[in-house]
């Protein structure tokens, strides 16, 4: 038998080398449940992120923003069906992570506990939310897991097509009525710091960085993801001409980078440990489509095995 | 008549692709989420081109936009079918299964249309309404052939939906004259079609196809169900309450 210590040894020689890790090959175990975890948590994202966007389907106020969000909100099924592939490479089902959902183990991004209150919510959501999810994205398609990288490079494609669509969104109510550009500034006041918590804690707080950064899960920290948002975001907050609700914010000559004031962590924490506005909705809700799916589900395997034994006999007799 | 009937059409994919979206982050099955949205898509597309044409049709400056936000529940010319509620997955299997089988036989028709416009979106329609067909057919199989009660509710929701299939066929004066002037559609021949299919289909789902009873009818001529003015009020609500502006 190979020592586990030269077989960590190979390992971690072949993520220095970029050299990508694919299901097969031998792994830490710690590295295999942290990859779980996080990309389950990631598809898990995808999924109840869904929700709070699909609360304007059928308010949509045009033929074109309707198909649009319709098209959007399929895309991030479709991150959440690439993600749970990418996951169960790793030996754990899909049912099992529903599992973890549906019963709180797993977590989600906090973001989507936050209500959709009016249309502006959903440009807000597509520039900032996406947008912020994009910086981390970008960064994941060169993660160390061949999987996940590959799944990730598919979606970013698509989530930058989504961040555009939210601010063309938004766009349109700045040069529409005063009642529209309030309802613009309104989302922007909303959304602005929970998209900045959408990276996490701040890297002095941030309990799994370092190893994942050795991994080369990550390649970058919370913070300087969140640095590059901000600089990214607050010119383009410009073309739009709302106010970013943060007094602090300002250009940093001597960085190069925006300054921005302290983010409520207590907010923060808040919301992840359940008590957001929407939490109990969205889990709920996921709940509910999961149970009340199971019958059709069940009758899927069923007809399956069915069809299986006919053939079966069929072939019995030819 | 023109515009009447192209709104018929029209109406009848907005409804049912509004109808599908409700299930959008809903659904049983992450595959299945996918693909009904999919459908709804397709549908709402649909409803843009003739919406679009209608327009054009009527020559009074309306937009896709206006015929489809700014027309109350009585002007609305789509069959009962395609606004009954969602309910459960059978239910919607179902509604879009009856409501398929028609489709593409009205479709397969239109594209002789001497209407060059018509005719376009039918043969753009078609190769999607093949797929929905497929689609809902195959679960409709699945479902009635599954477990027992997959069984129970796929007949419970044929049950309920039957009353509305008679309207389908049921020629309205859009219709009648569409016919007469080489646009339209011979209901009768659309009707042969789905009755084949859905006998076929509904037998190797080991589904009892319900005696034809008692039809509602009033769709085509804007009586409605109580369901539409929900959709409406939910659908038409912001540029209700902001008219006249852009989205
Ligand atoms: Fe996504
Ligand atoms: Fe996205």
């Amino acid at each position: 038998m190979v020592p586990i210590k030269s077989l960590e040894e190979k390992f971690q020689a072949a993520v220095d080398a970029e050299i990508k890790i694919e299901p097969k090959d031998w792994m830490p175990d710690a590295y295999r449940k942290t990859l779980i975890r996080q990309i389950s948590q990631h598809a898990h994202s995808e999924i109840v992120g869904m929700l709070p966007e699909g609360n304007w389907i059928s308010r949509a106020p045009s033929l074109r923003r309707k198909v649009g969000l319709l098209a959007k909100v399929q895309d991030e099924a479709g991150h959440g069906l690439y993600l749970y592939s990418a996951c169960e490479t790793l030996g754990i089902d899909r049912e099992e992570l529903f599992e973890q959902l549906n019963t709180g183990k797993a977590k989600y991004s906090s973001i989507f506990n936050y209500p959709t209150t009016t249309w502006a919510d959903i440009g807000a959501i597509g520039w900032l939310v996406d947008g912020a999810a994009i910086m981390n994205q970008v960064m994941l398609c060169r993660t160390s897991y061949g999987p996940y990288a590959r799944a990730m490079v598919r979606i970013c494609k698509e989530e930058s097509f989504h961040q555009r669509q939210g601010f063309e969104i938004l766009l349109t109510l700045s040069k529409g009525s005063e009642e529209q550009r309030a309802m613009l500034q309104d989302a922007v006041d909303r959304w602005w710091w929970p998209s900045l918590m959408m990276f996490g804690p701040s890297d002095k707080e941030s309990t799994h960085s370092a190893q994942s950064m050795k991994w080369k899960i990550k390649r970058k920290s919370n913070d300087e993801l969140r640095q590059q948002f901000v600089d990214a975001t607050v010119e383009q907050a410009k073309i739009l001409n709302v106010t970013l609700p943060d007094p602090e914010l300002k250009w940093n000559e001597e960085r190069g980078h925006y300054d921005f004031g302290p983010i409520d962590w207590e907010e923060f924490w808040n919301v992840v440990k359940g008590n957001g506005p929407c939490n109990k909705e969205r889990l709920a809700a996921r709940v509910k489509a999961h149970d009340e799916g199971a019958w059709v589900r069940d009758a899927a395997v069923a007809f399956a095995e069915k069809q299986a034994k006919r053939r079966a006999e069929a072939n019995k007799v030819a | 008549m023109q515009l009447e009937y192209t709104l018929q059409i029209a109406d009848n994919a907005l409804i049912l692709g509004h109808r599908l979206s409700e299930w959008c982050g809903h659904g049983p099955i992450l595959e299945q989420d996918i693909a009904i949205t999919n459908i709804a898509l397709d549908l709402i597309g649909q409803a843009r081109s003739l919406y679009q044409y209608a327009a054009e049709v009527e020559g009074k400056g309306r937009t896709e936009d206006d015929l489809a936000y700014l027309r109350i529940g009585t002007q609305f010319r789509n069959t009962l079918l395609v606004e009954q509620p969602k309910g459960n997955f059978g239910t919607t299997i179902v509604r879009q299964f009856l409501f398929d089988a028609f489709h593409f036989a009205f479709y397969q028709e239109l594209c002789n249309s001497k209407d060059e416009t018509l005719a376009a979106v039918a043969k753009k329609s078609l190769k999607e309404v093949t797929y929905h067909l497929r689609f809902s057919s195959e679960w409709v199989i699945r479902l009635g052939d599954g477990t027992a009660e997959s069984h129970e509710k796929m007949q419970t929701a044929l049950n309920d939906l039957w009353a509305y299939t008679g309207e389908l066929f049921k020629a309205s004066d859009a219709d009648q004259w569409a016919l007469e002037n080489g646009i339209g559609v011979d209901l009768e021949v659309v009707k042969k079609f789905w009755e084949e299919k859905v006998s076929e289909i509904l037998k190797m789902a080991t589904l009892e196809q319900p005696a034809d009873g008692w039809m509602q009818t009033g769709g085509k001529q804007g009586r409605h169900t109580e369901h539409l003015g929900y959709i409406l009020a939910e659908m038409q609500y912001l540029q209700r309450a902001y008219p006249g502006q852009e989205w």
